[in-house]
């Protein structure tokens, strides 16, 4: 029941804020402010309630019948790896209500009602055991995030948001047909109707039919992802979004991606994960070292951090097709910290743009003298971005090239091309827009109160998953066990 | 005729009766609200004695009509959609110059073909509901016969409505040759036989598919739509686009069902055909129009292009398929077009592209209603659109027609482009004179308000609907 409620809270007070936006706009950012603490506090209390009974799969679940003709149930179910990512979506979903206090004016319900609804939507799409289920919430996101762009972006805003859109919806059809052929697959091997997650695994098919409903579901969350080749619409996507909306783009909807390849793709179909698994992991290289070039070679702020999370992206999908423990438990944590820092730089880069109403870094130039505290923060997310041991994101880098070169030595070291690239494009970052001589001569406020402690809290947290990650890789250790077993049982 | 008879005909009847009544009072006092309240509820009533009328069926009503759970099912969502005509049509017609008491015995004579439509079970009531339902749009879509676009969209669908029901005369008349029998059930099993001349039954069944799709405006029959939808006046497109269509092809679905000619191999890839190039057709012309209405048309063509993926499915899914997409259908396409409604006014439509232009900023509740019509369309969750969308893929997967389900998957993806144009304008910034009447009409607010709640709970719970659908079904196959 309190996983129905994760995602009924957000839905709600979505259209609540709606309503008291028409009284004051300040009542309707309290309203998803709140909404969202309370989902943050129920996922941390069952965290901390389950964390000692050692976090056995599916902790925590809801199930209802729904559409009983086809075998539809309203299905939720909690594991490890949920929680974690759940966390990292109401965290977020805090710290965005937060980034937009001052930057959005027009239409503040209807832009509160919007972000709601997409943490409702990822929420669901985190929770599902029902590939039905697992459908409807996943394209609901889409609708919202639409607006978001639409409404609210910067300049080329409504291209980029109908991009966004075709290029997910297209994938997610494919995907729609690839569950519908492994139900029927399951429907003529056994006779039973259903969508239910746990009764489709192992599904016996031919090699070639495996491959093929693979490749469906291999779309749909490899334009998400980003994979190379996929990824147009991300860099216009997040460039044009409003800072909440990059920062649920990059730290929470690219998740959804790894997500589905670590919950669906691989223990649905392990043969054929198998034997695509050398072709994935070559494009997570491709990813992890295009994303590096190209962000280097970006003058806008936020389309160079855009690329960069296709850089860190490429990390997340070779960890899940090297499919090793050192790999796997790399791609999680790459998933949360990458999460956290480039959400952090979105957030800064939305700051620095209120004040200064530009993104290029021709524009900039030695704003530390003028605002240290967000120059310095800047710094530190920039770092964590390149990798500095400390922070999380080193964890989960590292920990993904170890699982690597267990499989492919080539591979492995071509990633590690990509960390130092990585140096580049994030010193380069700094150097230009904050360090050096003013000559702009700008005179800009440092962060306020309430911007300076969403940063607090981002670097804390970055902080302790860098130096104390024991208790979350502790949390998603025995799913991640789990999806292994299934994924070579047979 | 027995008493069970004529309780089973008692929704026909009821509506054939209306007209009659509404033709008397216009004869003795003219007066708008009076002649669309009593055929509101000569509707509602119609609508009623669909309960008195299940108990007795399934029952053969002469060799002509058959009204069984389907028929049933179908008339229901005719009267109702029927229902919602006159609410959009009052407010809309108010605001006109003219008398439009005439307006809703048309409707009643149109509603009253389409029943007979669904309900046959011989060529003859067949072509006696086409008839009856022609005849009567004709006047309705060149009702306001002062203006030029509606009287060149009534003469344009006299035209080709005649050309086709000719075409669809020559085709039953050339397998009554080859078989002796007009009648459906009995086709099939001479069918059976095998001792006809194939070269009059093909050419017979080419010549009734033409027929019907010069009805339901399938590529390549579907050149008067665009024109047709623009031309009429809102709630008529609307009227045309739903009962017209919908009961031609709940038509299509009984004749090719109980006839056996849905099993024959040429008359497979015709559908399979037309299907493809009405998804492909209807959604790339879409994509070069700036006319909301004529959106509208291609996107119809391109859904009944969807619609007849299902219909070529094997086993009881695609009837079930067809059958829940065009309640859908009906919900979303009478609400696009309601919106429509409800903008214009008497001296224009609000067709225009620009008319809808920061429509949120002014209206956030209708254009609210209009985006999650147009969602929809597109198939996105939350909608029954979504629903019918997965349930035709599904339909299309279990009968492992892989081609015609990637096809439809792509031009949808296509069609959700033109869908989010509007929306997009819808949400840009407000024009400088913003068009259309300064209030809503009530009625045709109500209406609005309850197709959206029905979009909703049809996309969210399915599950009755579904079991409703099942059991209308269930005799038909």
């Amino acid at each position: 029941m309190i996983l129905l409620w994760l995602i009924l809270i957000p839905l709600i007070a979505g259209v609540l804020a709606w309503m008291v936006a028409r009284w004051s706009a300040s009542a309707a950012r309290w309203v998803a402010l709140i909404a969202v603490l309370i989902d943050f506090v129920l996922a941390l209390s069952l965290w901390i309630g389950n964390f000692h009974a050692g976090l056995r799969t599916w902790f925590e679940q809801a199930d209802w019948a729904w559409i009983p003709q086809f075998g539809i149930r309203f299905h939720l179910a909690l594991d490890g790896l949920s929680l974690l990512l759940l966390m990292l979506t109401f965290f977020l979903g805090i710290l965005s209500v937060l980034a937009s206090w001052n930057e959005i004016t027009k239409a503040v319900g209807f832009f509160h009602l919007n972000l709601l609804w997409i943490l409702a939507g990822i929420a669901g799409v985190f929770l599902a055991v029902n590939l039905f289920l697992f459908y409807f919430a996943w394209e609901l996101m889409l609708v919202p995030m639409y607006f978001l762009i639409s409404i609210w972006g910067h300049e080329n805003r409504v291209y980029a948001a109908v991009k966004f859109f075709l290029f997910t919806q297209l994938s997610g059809l494919l995907m729609l047909i690839a569950i519908l052929a492994l139900f029927f697959l399951h429907y003529h091997a056994t006779g039973v109707y259903t969508f239910e997650y746990e009764q489709l695994l192992g599904t016996a098919m031919s090699p070639s039919t495996e491959m093929w409903i693979m490749l469906g579901f291999f779309v749909a969350f490899a334009v998400k992802l980003p994979v190379v080749v996929l990824h147009t619409w991300l860099p216009d996507a997040h460039t044009e979004a409003p800072t909440a909306g990059s920062v649920i783009l990059a730290g929470l909807l690219l998740k959804t991606g790894a997500y589905g390849m670590l919950r669906f793709v691989v223990p649905l179909f392990p043969h054929a994960a198998h034997t695509f698994a050398p072709v994935a992991m070559a494009l997570g290289v491709a990813g992890i070292l295009y994303g590096a070039i190209l962000a280097f070679g970006q003058t806008d702020l936020k389309r160079l951090v855009a690329y960069t999370s296709v850089s860190h992206l490429g990390f997340v999908l070779l960890g899940i097709f090297a499919w090793n423990e050192l790999a796997l438990q790399g791609a999680v944590m790459t998933m949360i910290c990458h999460g956290i820092s480039t959400g952090a730089l979105f957030i800064l880069v939305g700051v620095l743009q209120e004040r200064i109403h530009s993104r290029e870094m021709d524009r900039m130039g030695g704003l530390w003298s003028t605002a240290p505290r967000l120059s310095g923060a800047t710094l530190f997310f920039a770092l964590a971005s390149l990798g500095l041991p400390g922070l999380g994101d080193f964890v989960g880098e590292f920990l993904v090239l170890l699982g690597t070169y267990k499989v492919s030595i080539v591979l492995a070291a071509l990633a590690t091309v990509g960390v130092l690239f990585a140096t580049f494009y994030a010193l380069r970052l700094v150097q230009r827009a904050f360090q050096g001589p003013n000559t702009h001569d700008w005179r800009i406020v440092d962060l306020v109160p309430r911007e300076g402690l969403v940063v607090a809290l981002m670097i804390v947290t970055l902080l302790w998953l860098g130096l104390y990650p024991r208790p979350v890789l502790d949390t998603f250790q025995p799913a991640m066990a789990r999806l292994e077993q299934l994924a070579s049982g047979r | 005729m027995t008493g069970n008879e004529l309780i089973a005909l008692l929704p026909l009847l009821i509506v054939a009766g209306t007209s009659i009544v509404v033709m008397l009072v216009v004869a003795v006092h003219r007066d708008h609200r009076l002649s669309a309240s009593l055929t509101f509820i000569g509707l509602a009533a119609a609508f009623g004695s669909l309960w008195t009328a299940a108990p007795v069926a399934p029952l053969q009503v002469t060799p002509l009509l058959m009204l069984d759970r389907y028929a049933l099912f179908y008339i229901g969502l005719i009267v109702a959609a029927s229902m919602a005509f006159v609410l959009l049509s009052y407010g809309y017609f108010e605001r006109c110059e003219g008398d439009h008491d005439e307006l809703y015995i048309l409707l009643l004579v149109a509603t009253l073909g389409s029943t007979v439509l669904v309900a046959s079970s011989h060529f003859v009531s067949l072509f006696l509901g086409l008839e009856l339902l022609s005849v009567a749009l004709y006047g309705m879509i060149a009702y306001r016969h002062t203006r030029p676009l509606p009287l060149e969209a009534g003469i344009k669908y006299l035209v080709l409505a005649a050309a086709s029901a000719a075409f669809l005369l020559f085709g039953m008349a050339l397998i009554y040759g080859a078989l002796g029998t007009m009648q459906f059930g009995e086709i099939v099993v001479r069918l059976a036989r095998a001792d006809f001349d194939r070269w009059l039954v093909l050419p017979g069944l080419a010549l009734i598919v033409t027929g019907f799709g010069f009805k339901l405006a399938v590529v390549p029959f579907h050149l008067w739509t665009p024109d047709v939808y623009q031309g009429a006046p809102a709630p008529v497109t609307a009227y045309i686009a739903t009962v017209s269509k919908g009961a031609m092809f709940a038509l299509l679905l009984r004749f090719f069902y109980s006839s056996g000619g849905h099993d024959l191999a040429p008359v497979f890839i015709v559908f399979t055909i037309i299907a493809i190039a009405s998804m492909i057709v209807g959604n790339l012309l879409a994509l070069l129009q700036n006319n909301v209405k004529r959106i509208l048309a291609y996107s119809s063509i391109a859904h009944l292009g969807y619609l007849l993926v299902a219909f070529q499915a094997a086993g009881d899914l695609g009837p079930t398929a067809v059958t829940f997409y065009l309640v859908s259908y009906f919900v979303t396409t009478m609400g696009a077009f309601g919106v429509v409604t409800v903008l214009s006014d008497g001296s224009s439509e609000a067709e225009d592209m620009e008319d809808y232009r920061g429509l949120f900023w002014r209206r956030p509740a209708l254009a609210a209603v209009f985006t999650s019509m147009l969602l929809s369309l597109a198939g996105i969750p939350v909608t029954a659109g979504f629903i019918g969308k997965f349930y035709i893929v599904a339909a299309g997967a279990s009968s492992t027609m892989w081609a015609l389900i990637i096809i439809l998957v792509i031009t949808s993806a296509i069609g959700l482009f033109y869908y989010l144009r509007i929306i997009a304008v819808m949400y840009g910034q407000p024009s400088e004179s913003p068009a259309g009447p300064s209030t809503l009409a009530p009625a045709g607010s109500l209406v609005l308000a309850l197709l959206t709640a029905l979009l909703v709970w049809f996309g969210v719970f399915p599950g009755p609907l579904l079991s409703l659908i099942r059991n209308a079904l269930a005799g038909l196959t």
